[in-house]
């Protein structure tokens, strides 16, 4: 064999081609697109959010002044604190939460024993009524709230948090239908195997469906989480007394009747917003998964 | 100490698909019973009625004097190793062979001491610590085994556990079941549609067809005499060679008319079974037809030449692919021999071992020489 040093090697002329048409070239350009396209929709996304922070640090003057700034003059972090200060924000914190505690561990342990009985359970009748859960779908919730409402008033509940807790740990039909599409997914085997093994049911559930159910479980207890939080309209139907009232009904201490103050609505809504981000950046995944579920994808 | 009945047992689905059909078995205590078949047999069905999975339609399931029929599973004390493991895969090794005895409130003592032993028999300490997902198929259908094993359960049951095994896996797991049920001496029923893991590792076969027992027996007597076409055929590789014809005067006739003399022995018994005189269906396995050698004492050989159409060489021996007249043969043959497709070689069948069976209802005619070998 004899070497051929590089020198030797015949020179290969590369054909003049401008960078867009090299395969490299075009994934380039591609890419380039993608981050432009994402960052102004992200920029579109997060303008209500800034608007928000803006508006939070302003004084109420320049809130009102026209045409609008987006850079305020100054940045009056002290809003926040005297925000916190306008109504007993502690107190609510701790209603909220106990409210959202209650309805995520209702939501999560309740929908999943349900769906585990309508995915493993064999009995009669066991499709229809899973039909019939489903089309607990397509009521629109605004049809039962006066029914709702009376009845909750017959049992003596107004003016407590039963009527905000109680339901969730009576199932809700699309958590119970997201974590049984999960619980088909656990091969029969599985639950069998652990019958022969000397478990019931609930032990089954218990030990080997709720483990394996986990991201789904996580993404039920994130959207609860969400709703109870975020939720306003239940308390402000059913709760009267000042001393339960959740986060979203104190921050309508800023919006009076003949004026809102912007900056502290604002301050305060960012307040009560932050542990719904904080959330999101820590399970992202299970958010995105949940949408995913809710679409059909996988 | 166990004692199982199973009587007149039947499964039906859906009022019209009958799995099962008439199901009768005593199992003795330390038996290692194979139910073996074709896909869609009723194997698996059967299995899991005795597991407490299903449903049975009719018939009773007596274990040690007690009826099972409505006992659930977790009552049953009967331990099944599945064809796909069914680990519980958020468990290690450890907790999935423990799970059995916690939940049925195990001290955790003995829990250990039992799990110990079991991976130190299936030589899984090294991967107590482990999940499933994180061991090879030959070891999770190890744990598998393990988890049966810790139970101390009367009652094994098995659905294919090696199917998914590669080759060499399957024949090294099929050993080490063997050995376990030497061992343990543990009554097992075990479902395979391999016959040859039938016949390696059963105390007793049990050959089902279309949801009804063909027959029941120890490997050899299966093997030796099969009750009809259907055993014959399918338990034994490559299969027994069938040939359809007739006998007349003490002699075999092909359908293409070669005659192949019968012992007189033999003849005489057929006459008594009314079959002196007719159409038959001749079996014979592989290794009973045979390159023509001198005939030994005792042996009644029919020789006919054949032309040979393949032959293949397995390793110890040559299977030889061949007619008789029309009809196919395969001959078992040493190897050694360099035959050539083409050549023409002169084939004795060992008429004293081949088997008649009535040509219609393809049930073998009892010619009274299984009376030795059948206790
Ligand atoms: N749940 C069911 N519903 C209706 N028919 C069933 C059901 N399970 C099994 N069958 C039918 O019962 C018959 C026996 O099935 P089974 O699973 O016992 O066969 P098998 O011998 O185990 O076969 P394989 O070797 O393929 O596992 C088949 O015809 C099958 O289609
Ligand atoms: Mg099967």
């Amino acid at each position: 064999m004899v070497k051929q040093t590089a020198a030797a090697r015949p020179k290969l002329s590369k054909p003049k081609v401008s960078h867009f048409e090299t395969i490299q070239g075009r994934r380039q350009a591609l890419n380039v697109i993608n981050w432009v396209l994402l960052a102004a929709g992200s920029i579109l996304m997060l303008s209500p959010l800034w608007w928000m922070l803006v508006t939070s640090v302003k004084t109420m003057q320049e809130v009102m002044t026209y045409p609008p700034t987006f850079w305020p003059e100054s940045w009056n972090w002290s809003n926040y604190m005297k925000t916190w200060e306008a109504a007993p924000f502690d107190l609510y914190t701790v209603n909220t939460l106990t409210i959202t505690i209650l309805v995520v561990i209702g939501n999560v342990f309740v929908n999943s024993f349900i769906a585990y009985g309508f995915a493993k359970v064999p009995f009669k009748g066991r499709n229809a009524l899973f039909a019939i859960v489903l089309s607990t779908m397509m009521i629109p919730g605004f049809v039962t709230l006066i029914p709702q409402y009376v009845l909750f008033a017959k049992l003596q509940w107004l003016n407590t948090y039963y009527p905000l807790v109680i339901p969730a740990f009576f199932g809700s039909a699309f958590n119970i239908f997201l974590l049984r599409q999960f619980y088909m997914t656990i091969p029969d085997e599985l639950i069998e195997a652990a019958k022969m093994e000397g478990a019931s049911h609930f032990w089954i559930w218990w030990k080997i469906g709720l483990p394996l159910t986990k991201p789904a479980l996580a993404t039920v207890a994130i959207f609860s989480f969400n709703g109870a939080w975020n939720d306003f309209l239940g308390p402000l139907l059913y709760v009267n007394d000042e001393n339960l009232y959740t986060l979203q009904l104190g921050l309508q201490v800023f919006k009076g009747q003949m004026s809102t103050q912007w900056n502290y609505l604002m301050a305060g809504s960012l307040l009560v917003l932050l542990p719904v981000i904080i959330l999101f950046f820590f399970f992202q995944k299970y958010f995105i998964q949940g949408i995913n579920l809710q679409s059909g994808g996988k | 100490m166990v004692k199982i009945e199973l009587k007149n047992i039947s499964k039906t689905y859906d009022k019209d698909v009958t799995a099962v059909k008439d199901f009768n078995l005593e199992i003795e205590d330390g038996d290692f019973i194979v139910l073996v078949g074709p896909s869609g047999c009723g194997k698996s069905t059967m299995l899991r009625m005795i597991a407490g999975l299903e449903e049975i339609t009719d018939g009773e399931f007596v274990m040690d004097g007690r009826l099972m029929n409505d006992v659930p599973p977790k009552n049953r004390d009967i331990a099944m190793v599945f064809q796909n493991y069914a680990l519980y895969p958020h468990m290690t090794v450890y907790d999935n062979m423990a799970f059995a005895l916690k939940m049925r409130k195990f001290k955790k003592e003995e829990i250990k001491k039992r799990v110990t032993e079991a991976a130190k028999i299936l030589g899984l300490e090294d991967y107590l610590k482990r999940k499933p997902r994180a061991l090879s198929g030959g070891q999770r259908q190890r744990v598998a085994l393990g988890r049966a094993i810790v139970r101390d359960a009367k009652l094994f049951l098995m659905d294919e556990p090696l199917s998914n095994l590669d080759a060499k896996l399957r024949f090294q797991m099929r050993a080490e079941i063997s050995k376990l049920h030497n061992r343990l001496k543990t009554t097992t029923v075990y479902v395979t549609h391999d016959q040859t893991e039938a016949m390696t590792m059963a105390t007793r076969i049990v050959i089902m067809k279309d949801g009804v027992i063909q027959q029941v027996g120890a490997p050899k007597d299966v093997y030796d005499y099969p009750e009809n076409t259907f055993v014959g055929g399918f338990i034994g590789s490559p299969a027994m060679n069938f040939f359809s014809g007739e006998v007349r005067d003490g002699e075999f006739i092909t359908a293409d008319g070669i005659r192949l003399p019968l012992p007189e022995t033999k003849a005489q018994a057929m006459k008594a079974a009314g079959y002196g005189e007719g159409p038959v269906t001749m079996g014979i396995r592989p290794e009973h037809v045979t390159l023509e050698p001198p005939a030994a004492a005792g042996q009644s050989l029919a020789a006919v030449d054949s032309e040979v159409i393949v032959s293949e060489l397995t390793g110890a021996e040559t299977l030889l692919y061949s007619k008789l007249g029309s009809q196919e043969l395969i001959a078992r043959i040493d190897s050694g021999l360099d035959l050539r497709t083409g050549e023409t070689v002169r084939l004795a069948y060992d008429m004293e071992l081949a088997h008649f069976f009535d040509a219609r209802s393809g049930d073998r005619l009892k010619l009274g020489e299984e009376a030795a070998i059948s206790v």
